[in-house]
C-alpha cells in the first residue's frame, strides 16, 4: 500500500473527527472527535516516517501522544467543573464567554 | 508496503468506528467506537512498521485515555439529557462545512497524488532505517596509565531501540519539556476537580 492510501485514510479520520466536533452537542463526544483528529495526524506523521525512512515522524507521534493524554486530562477535568456549575454537560448550555 | 488486506481490513476498522464515535447517541456507544477505532491504529502502526508506537497507542490510548473518559461519563449525568436531541443547533450548516472541507482537501490530496507521483515512491524508501540505529558512543579506558578515549560506531536493531535512542539523545529537551507538561496537566486537573463552585442555573 502506498502513502497517500495511508493519507488518503488520514484524511477521512480527520473530516470525521471535524463533522464530530461541530455537529456534536455533548461536551465528552465533542473531546472524542477531537481525539479522532490528533489520531488522523499521528497515522500520517508515521505513514510519512515510513516513506522517508526517517524516523523523526515516529519521535514526533510520541509528543503528540503525550499532548493528547495532558489535554484529556484537562479537558474532562474541566468537563467535570462545567457539570458541577451547570449540572449539564451540554455545548448549548454553556454561553458564558458570549458576553 | 504492506499486504493490502491488511490495510484494507483494518482501515475500514477505524473508519466504523470513527463514524460510531460521531453518530451513536450515548456517550458510552462512543467511548466503545473511539475504542475500536484505537485498536485499528494500533494494526495499522504495525503495518507501517512502527511497532513501539502501536504498543504506546494501546497502553496511552486505549489503557488510559480510555479509562479517563469512562470514568467521566460515569460521574456525569447523562441520564437526565437522554431526551434531548444529541446533534448540536446549527447541525446543517456545520455539516456544510464539514463537507467543504472534505472537498477541499480531499481535492487536494488527489491532485498532489497525481502530479508529484508520491504514490508509487513509496516503494524507493528504505524501511530498514526505521528499525536500525547508528549510535556513536565513546569508550573509555585505561591503557599503560593514561586515559584514552576511543568513539566506538555500532548499529543497533529494532524499533522500540531505535525510537528510545533518538528520543534521549536528539529529543531530549522535547522529552523533558513533555513531562513537566504532563506534571502541570495532572496538578491542573487535580485542582480544576477539587475546587468546588457556585451553581449559577
Amino acid at each position: 500500500m502506498s502513502v497517500t492510501h495511508y493519507v488518503a485514510l488520514s484524511f477521512l479520520l480527520f473530516a470525521i473527527g471535524v463533522t464530530g466536533v461541530l455537529i456534536r452537542r455533548n461536551l465528552l463526544t465533542v473531546l472524542m472527535s477531537i481525539e479522532l483528529i490528533l489520531n488522523a495526524a499521528n497515522l500520517n506523521l508515521i505513514a510519512f516516517s515510513r516513506q522517508f525512512g526517517d524516523l523523526n515522524g515516529q519521535l514526533f507521534t510520541v509528543f503528540v501522544i503525550t499532548l493528547a493524554a495532558g489535554e484529556a486530562a484537562i479537558g474532562l477535568a474541566i468537563i467535570i467543573s462545567l457539570y458541577r456549575l451547570k449540572n449539564s454537560v451540554n455545548l448549548d448550555a454553556v454561553s458564558e464567554l458570549k458576553g | 508496503m504492506t499486504t493490502p488486506f491488511f490495510f484494507w481490513f483494518f482501515a475500514a476498522i477505524v473508519v466504523f468506528g470513527a463514524v460510531g464515535v460521531v453518530a451513536m447517541r450515548q456517550p458510552v456507544h462512543s467511548a466503545l467506537f473511539l475504542l475500536l477505532s484505537f485498536f485499528g491504529i494500533a494494526a495499522l502502526f504495525v503495518t507501517l512498521r512502527a511497532e513501539f508506537l502501536a504498543a504506546v497507542q494501546i497502553l496511552v490510548y486505549a489503557g488510559g485515555i480510555m479509562v479517563l473518559f469512562l470514568f467521566t461519563i460515569m460521574l456525569v449525568n447523562i441520564r437526565k439529557t437522554a431526551g434531548e436531541p444529541f446533534l448540536h443547533r446549527q447541525a446543517g450548516a456545520a455539516l456544510l462545512v464539514a463537507f467543504l472541507l472534505l472537498a477541499v482537501v480531499g481535492g487536494t490530496i488527489v491532485a498532489s497524488s497525481r502530479t508529484s507521483g508520491l504514490a508509487d515512491a513509496g516503494q524507493s524508501a528504505d524501511p530498514a532505517k526505521l528499525s536500525t540505529t547508528t549510535i556513536t558512543r565513546t569508550v573509555t579506558e585505561t591503557v599503560d596509565g593514561k586515559v584514552v578515549k576511543t568513539p566506538v560506531t555500532e548499529e543497533i536493531a529494532g524499533n522500540s531501540q531505535a525510537v528510545a535512542w533518538s528520543l534521549y539523545r536528539d529529543y531530549l529537551l522535547p522529552f523533558e519539556v513533555a513531562s513537566v507538561f504532563l506534571l502541570v496537566a495532572m496538578i491542573g486537573a487535580v485542582v480544576l476537580g477539587k475546587r468546588t463552585m457556585e451553581r449559577v442555573d
